[in-house]
């Protein structure tokens, strides 16, 4: 992997994808009609999502890995990925109540995406948590493997369910996404931004696993260390 | 035949356990009850209030009072290493699962009794002409989370702070359990106007289920060293 394509490479294309986005999100995609140039964000907002709900998928698939083969790697992707997943779903739940207070008049409303983007982030804050506060680290991987299925279970239902709570529930207010009449240049804007988020989020989950790997390999040193120390 | 005795083994040692201290179920209950009996005081109202509020009051009390039961589960098998006692007996460890997640379901449910009981009482209102369809969702929706705290209580005794790690973990993922409950309690205590009165109980314990099973097959992880 890391021969086959090196993370120089890797961060560079990432700087050219973002400035690409940036140029299309700004000067190629035509304004909005009805809410003008703040639906821009949009090209910001719809990424971090996809992006944030396809770090679930990672970790759901990396705890399957753990506990199905033991690889320390699985569990190394599964904790960067959170970590790096966090950070795009609070971009979300950040980006969203910026556009709804000009697009719709208020901060928040408890549609179903954003309910479901709110217990998205809620149960990447517990998967952290969970990370950080345990007394024996070493049972880490087991109990947040565990909490990773679980809460991938629980994505899915929350698809299921938000659609049974109370029937006269109000559609997704923010249109159907591509396919429901956007301008082919919106929807080669949202493309290529999704796909330079997507660069960046491996980039920086790749990041996090050298930092990983360095704690691993610094923990076996102190090791090593201790042991002649006790030797002497 | 021998793992429901290893079940019936563990479910009766919790019970046995609860028999002599009596600390789990009596701090539920009367935390259960000081919620029901705060929120009487904070919205007294007409009966179409209280027909809008009921429900939702008795779901939030029974979820504090079970996570506050969730707790105690695992946090005293801590003490004086009878976890590790329980890990190292030659049974699997889905068997623990179901005698700890039995014995959890029992305290909540009786403790579920005793609040509909003092809500009946203090907010005048009679839960008898939808009684049975309130078991069943009752039944269904304690399941789910019996066995969803359960799971997270065995997760988060291994935590500092274990009260709120519980807490963080039970409330996002036990979420649909609690709010469809609510939904179909309040669906029930007005006579279901849309006149189905199935599916939301199906719905309920759709969801519970699959979070048992899961929790079920997961629980073996939990315990492994």
């Amino acid at each position: 992997m890391k021969k086959k394509f090196p993370i120089s490479l890797h961060a560079a294309l990432t700087l050219a994808g973002l400035a690409i986005a940036l140029y299309m999100i700004f000067l190629y995609a035509p304004e909005e009609m009805t809410m003008g140039e703040v639906q821009r964000i949009f090209y910001i907002h719809v990424p971090s999502a996809w992006t944030a709900l396809l770090g679930f998928l990672i970790i759901f698939c990396s705890s399957i890995a753990y506990l199905w083969k033991r690889s320390q790697f699985a569990d190394e992707l599964a904790q960067a990925t959170a970590e790096v997943g966090f950070i795009f779903c609070t971009c979300v739940l950040v980006t969203g109540p910026l556009w709804a207070k000009p697009a719709w008049g208020i901060w928040w409303t408890w549609d179903a995406r954003l309910t479901l983007t709110f217990l998205l982030w809620l149960l990447y804050v517990a998967y952290l948590m969970l990370r950080n506060y345990l007394i024996n680290p070493g049972r880490a991987a087991n109990l947040c493997a565990v909490v990773g299925v679980i809460g991938f279970v629980d994505v899915i239902i929350d698809y299921m369910a938000i659609r049974w709570w109370r029937t006269q529930h109000p559609q997704p207010v923010i249109g159907g996404g591509p396919g429901s009449g956007l301008d082919p240049r919106m929807a080669t804007t949202l493309l290529v931004s999704w796909i330079a988020f997507v660069f960046l989020f491996f980039l920086l989950v790749r990041i996090r696993l050298g930092i990983a790997q360095m704690r691993r390999e610094l923990g076996d040193i102190r090791h090593i260390l201790a042991f002649r120390a006790s030797e002497d | 035949m021998a793992s429901l005795k290893i079940i019936w083994n563990i479910f009766a040692k919790d019970l046995r356990v609860e028999w002599r201290n009596r600390e789990t179920l009596a701090s539920m209950c009367v935390f259960g009850l000081l919620i029901i009996f705060l929120f009487n005081f904070a919205f007294e109202g007409a009966r179409e209030e209280t027909l809008r509020l009921l429900p939702a009051v008795l779901w939030v009390a029974i979820a504090f009072a079970g996570v506050l039961g969730f707790n105690r589960s695992f946090a005293s098998e801590r003490e004086n290493a009878c976890l590790e006692g329980m890990t190292l007996a030659p049974v699997d460890p889905s068997l623990i699962f179901l005698g700890k997640m039995l014995a959890n379901l029992l305290f909540l449910g009786v403790a579920e009794v005793v609040m509909v009981f003092a809500a009946s009482l203090w907010y005048n209102f009679s839960f008898l002409p939808a009684l049975g369809q309130l078991v069943l969702i009752a039944f269904f929706g304690t399941l789910g989370y019996a066995a969803l705290g359960t799971i997270f209580g065995a997760i988060a005794a291994n935590t500092r702070m274990r009260e709120v790690m519980l807490t963080v973990l039970q409330f996002p993922i036990a979420f649909w359990i609690l709010m469809l409950s609510i939904d179909s309690t309040a669906d029930a205590l007005r006579g279901n106007p849309s006149g189905d009165w199935w599916s939301g109980i199906a719905r309920v314990a759709g969801i519970s289920l699959v979070f048992t099973i899961a929790s079920f097959l997961l629980f073996e992880y939990v315990l492994e060293e």
